[in-house]
């Protein structure tokens, strides 16, 4: 039967592919954000995941604004980065898990929640960069792929409420998944930040920390707030919190435990955060 | 363009501005160039003569006097996604710290400068709470 390891999360700051490139992470600046990374590798070592599904929200590579899904769920057989309007290197290719997305869409439809599905899927620094973080000496990636793209970007955004019950569907189609694989859940984006408007700079410390003090034990603590709210409270692009949310709901609907915080302020104009979850 | 009445909760944020329906409608031609800009060709066409390529997007005047002007609050208004924005703003090598000091009114550094002291709003935290 597989296994759900637990649950990674992480700010995805494109910025952060740079350092890395640059190979600027024993730099000052980004120094206590890197040092949150070695309890990730370690984690990873012992739990040996071979799938990762993860929640992110794409940034305009694979979805424009002609056609933009709600959810969106891959069932590719491979997922491959391009370029994002910078012309900078590209982040390795994954290898799919199709059998088991499938098995993903199937319960989510069934417990009505209308998705769109992708063959055909591009994945941008959201996902990437997370990977990058977590096996910084892959030569390929070790696990497989199911992604799931929730819209961040254009509103109406899906409600805190709406992407926790998303996950938890997706745990209900992992806890009845046959296969003997090793599941890692993770979710990407955020904190709190703001890159666009007069308030652009926008950090708050405060409501970050009732995410990271509230994801664990009482993940809908955090869908009280609507939207707008969100926003509000985390800035406009801060509602990345939502992939957060949808992965913590992922982890099931009993208790989890925190292995791992580091929190940092700024990575570029980002409150950023990692923070390693396991079913308790 | 008709705004759609806000519901009563939504009640504005100072500075920020809701990429909802509305602006993306009114945005749809400006992004579509920004989108296209995850093409290196395009950008070096853009590059190469920038009202021939905003011609084939059909900007609107506003749209196109924003871009001429690199005016990136004139761009949101206009219906730019920062998202898609961040893509035309790499072009002229301006990372989110310069998008972000210009939309401000801010210095570069100074932008940079609040960035790092926001670091503060943990040790005031950590005051607080123990």
């Amino acid at each position: 039967m597989a296994e759900i390891i637990g649950g990674y999360f992480t700010s995805h700051v494109p910025a952060i592919g740079g350092a890395i490139h640059k190979g600027l992470k024993a730099d000052p600046y980004w120094k206590p954000f890197f040092d949150g990374y070695p309890p990730v590798h370690e984690w990873l070592a012992k739990a040996r995941p071979d799938v990762a599904v993860v929640f992110y929200n794409d940034h305009g590579l694979n979805f424009f604004l002609d056609k933009m899904p709600t959810f969106a769920v891959g069932a590719a057989r491979r997922y491959d980065n391009a370029d994002e309007g910078w012309g900078l290197p590209l982040f390795k290719s994954f290898e799919g898990h199709v059998p088991l997305s499938w098995h993903i869409i199937e319960q989510l439809v069934d417990d009505e929640f209308d998705i769109t599905t992708c063959q055909k899927m591009l994945v941008d620094h959201a996902l990437s960069i997370p990977f990058e973080l977590a096996y910084p000496d892959a030569s390929v990636w070790p696990v497989k792929l199911v992604p799931i793209a929730i819209n961040t970007v254009q509103h109406p955004l899906p409600s805190a409420k709406r992407c926790l019950a998303l996950g938890r569907a997706v745990n209900k189609a992992l806890a009845s998944w046959g296969g003997n694989e090793r599941i890692v859940v993770i979710g990407t984006g955020g904190l709190s930040h703001q890159l666009d408007g007069e308030r652009a700079g926008f950090i708050n410390a405060e409501y970050d920390s009732f995410c990271l003090d509230n994801l664990a034990g009482d993940p809908d603590a955090l869908t009280h707030d609507s939207v707008h709210e969100i926003v509000r409270l985390a800035g406009t692009q801060g509602v990345e919190v939502l992939n957060w949310i949808a992965a913590r709901g992922a982890l099931g609907l009993g208790a989890a435990r925190e292995i791992h915080r580091n929190y940092h302020i700024p990575i570029s104009n980002t409150a950023a955060a990692t923070l390693l979850l396991e079913p308790a | 363009m008709t705004k759609t009445p806000t519901p009563a909760r939504d009640a504005p944020i100072a500075g920020t501005h809701i990429f909802d329906g509305d602006a993306a409608a009114c945005g749809l031609e400006l992004n579509a160039m920004c989108y296209s800009f995850n093409d290196g060709a395009n950008r070096a066409a853009f590059l190469a003569d920038e009202d021939a390529y905003c011609a084939r997007f059909a900007l609107s005047a506003a749209q196109r006097e924003a871009v001429a002007s690199r005016n990136v609050l004139a761009m949101i208004a206009a219906g730019g996604n920062i998202y898609y924005l961040a893509k035309l703003a790499g072009i002229f090598g301006l990372s989110v710290q310069d998008v972000g000091a210009q939309q401000t009114g801010m210095s570069v550094d100074a932008f940079k400068a609040m960035l790092l002291d926001q670091a503060g709003q943990i040790k005031s935290r950590e005051a607080q709470h123990g």
